[in-house]
């Protein structure tokens, strides 16, 4: 195997009864790497990724995650990534600072790890004056910023973000795609699915998933070229009409 | 251990900034408490009486004056006809009537015996029944006296051999309902907010969404599950100290047993609510859900639980029903301890049984809380 790859899938298929939600998808991420996971809503972005991070049981084909089985080994992958789900999923009616400790702690980071870390996160995302604030009363963008951030605390091989930005004004989708750069530039693989096309340039590669299948897998240029489109959002388009 | 406290201090966190919850959780118990254990009593009193006097002699006006005499029977009614007493007894205005008939005092003085008839509204069967105990009781003492004063010079011969009965009730001498019902009423409120806490926990996480980032970090099951239930089983802990604290102060309930024993067994019986609780939340994906299914089973739980009627007068298979009802040996174990001091060997099969349940729906609630879909 080779340890550049960080994820290998092979025929990964998804089934809910008769529906097929992924229909054996194949492809490999780099380590480092910034990886785009593109599809219309209902393509099966999200059933895909909760296979690769070992809470959705794939029907069939094979994965491996970070170097584990999604099989056999669901809980070693999980202490090796870490997940931003598509929907807000800190505690509301828990502070910034209690959250982060919280999450530091199931993830089994020594108290003055996840002290050190505290408060190293908040300000890098310039929270000091909100830290003791509970997370409810934040706005959207500065609790996906954390999220993010939170996501990140045990130093994961691999983070696996789902529509991050979802709902997220211009500005805060910048900051937050700097804050991606940042984490892969330390070397964390990043695993992001969007329907947001620009944000798809942003990507070292991309995979276009229709209707459960990956339709396409490139670099942004070269699909670019492949489809004779001027834009992400072209080659989108294209595909997803068929 | 260390990822558990981490769950533990979260819990509690958010416990006590749920400002609508607190109340709830800690006031309204208490006030069940109270109130219930004021209220609901099977005791029989201001029995609406009435009578129809056919005989209008001395003897028929002092079997009424018995009747007036009982702090049982307040409304005394005097009905011209039956069929006056029969409407009042449909509009409800009248619970037990009393038809003395004509020459009822002549016929007892020639022929030494009479009938009387007596209607009771029995559409609460409980109740009726006890009203015919105590309308039994009196006319029996009137009885006793009629032989007195109408058989003075009769002979020795015909004197009636009298069988007394004195009964002596033993482990609640003066019948107080209330001794009887606080702790049964304790045991209720211990459980509702332990089940019904317990119950939404998992699945107000699973609504949320932070269920799902609990499930791709690489925490044990147990572990969850423990850190989950032992702020819980704290409060149920809470709920019993000050319950027994105003069972004590406000009811004087007799405190016989040991205090250890009722808490070591408290102990484990709210695992086992906390299991049931658990259990429920891994099989719905919303609080509406949840909640229907807890008070499904606390409603059965509780009716069957000997708590409000006695166990014994069940039909054999309702009775082997309420073997599952732990419920049931709460309220036995509660009884037991606190009215008649029982020890450890007393409660010990209610100890055994409670703790294999506790194993099991643990067990089941760690089994089926799934990570993985």
């Amino acid at each position: 195997m080779n340890n550049n790859k960080v994820i290998q899938v092979e025929g990964l298929t998804k089934m809910f009864g008769d529906f097929t939600a992924v229909n054996a998808i194949t492809f490999e991420v780099e380590k480092g790497e910034i990886f785009g996971f593109l599809g219309a809503n209902g393509a099966g972005k999200t059933t895909a990724m909760k296979m690769l991070i070992g809470i959705s049981k794939p029907t069939s084909g094979k994965a491996n995650v970070a170097g584990f089985d999604v099989y056999s080994n669901a809980e070693d992958i999980k202490k090796n990534i870490g997940y931003m789900s598509q929907k807000f999923a800190l505690y509301d009616d828990l502070t910034v600072r209690e959250n982060i400790t919280f999450f530091g702690g199931i993830y089994g980071l020594s108290r003055k790890r996840i002290k050190e870390k505290s408060n190293a996160l908040i300000e890098e995302l310039g929270l000091e004056n909100v830290a003791n604030k509970l997370v409810g009363a934040l706005p959207l963008g500065w609790k996906q910023k954390l999220s993010f951030s939170v996501s990140l605390i045990h130093d994961p091989k691999i983070v696996f973000l789902d529509e991050p930005t979802g709902g997220v004004d211009p500005i805060t989708r910048r900051q937050f795609w700097e804050l991606i750069y940042k984490a892969a530039n330390k070397g964390t693989t990043v695993f992001v699915t969007t329907h947001y096309m620009d944000e798809a340039e942003y990507c070292d590669r991309v995979s276009i998933m229709v209707n459960g299948k990956i339709e396409a897998l490139d670099t942004p240029k070269k699909l670019k070229e492949q489809f004779k489109a001027e834009n992400m959002n072209d080659v989108f388009l294209k595909l997803a009409r068929g | 251990m260390k990822t558990i406290l981490y769950i533990i201090q979260k819990e509690f966190k958010q416990i006590f900034r749920n400002k609508g919850m607190l109340p709830i959780i800690f006031v309204l118990p208490l006030l069940q408490l109270v109130i219930l254990s004021n209220a609901a009593t099977f005791e029989v009193k201001n029995i609406k009486f009435g009578y129809i006097d056919n005989d209008h002699t001395s003897t028929s006006r002092a079997l009424v004056e018995q009747f007036n005499a009982s702090t049982y029977f307040n409304v005394l009614t005097d009905f011209p006809s039956v069929a006056l007493a029969s409407s009042a007894m449909l509009k409800g205005e009248v619970d037990v009537v009393l038809d003395i008939p004509q020459y009822f005092e002549r016929d007892l003085q020639k022929e030494k015996h009479h009938s009387l008839g007596v209607t009771i509204n029995a559409i609460d069967g409980a109740a009726a029944g006890v009203e015919n105990v105590y309308v039994t009781q009196i006319i029996q003492r009137f009885n006793q006296q009629l032989k007195v004063d109408l058989f003075q010079i009769s002979d020795k011969q015909v004197h009636p051999i009298s069988i007394e009965t004195i009964p002596l009730f033993w482990y609640n001498e003066t019948l107080n309902y209330k001794t009887f019902m606080v702790p049964g009423i304790l045991v209720l409120l211990v459980t509702m907010i332990t089940l019904f806490l317990s119950g939404m926990n998992i699945v107000r996480e699973k609504e949320i969404g932070t269920l799902e980032q609990i499930n791709v970090t690489p925490i044990k099951k147990s572990q969850f599950i423990i850190g989950k239930l032992f702020p819980f089983w704290v409060i149920g802990m809470g709920l019993l100290t000050i319950g027994l604290i105003i069972a004590k102060i406000i009811f004087d309930v007799p405190m016989l047993g040991s205090l250890p024993l009722m808490y070591l067994y408290t102990s484990i019986y709210i695992l086992v609510v906390l299991g049931i609780g658990l259990f429920i939340s891994n099989f719905t994906d919303t609080q509406q859900q949840a909640m229907f299914i807890a008070w499904f089973f606390t409603v059965i739980f509780i009716l069957m639980s000997g708590l409000f009627t006695p166990i014994e007068s069940m039909p054999e298979w309702a009775q082997i029903l309420t073997e599952f009802n732990p419920i049931k040996y709460f309220v036995e174990v509660m009884r037991m301890v606190m009215l008649k001091g029982s020890g450890f060997m007393d409660i010990l099969p209610q100890l055994l049984k409670t703790l294999l349940y506790a194993v099991i729906m643990n067990g089941l609630a760690v089994w089926s809380y799934k990570k993985t879909n």
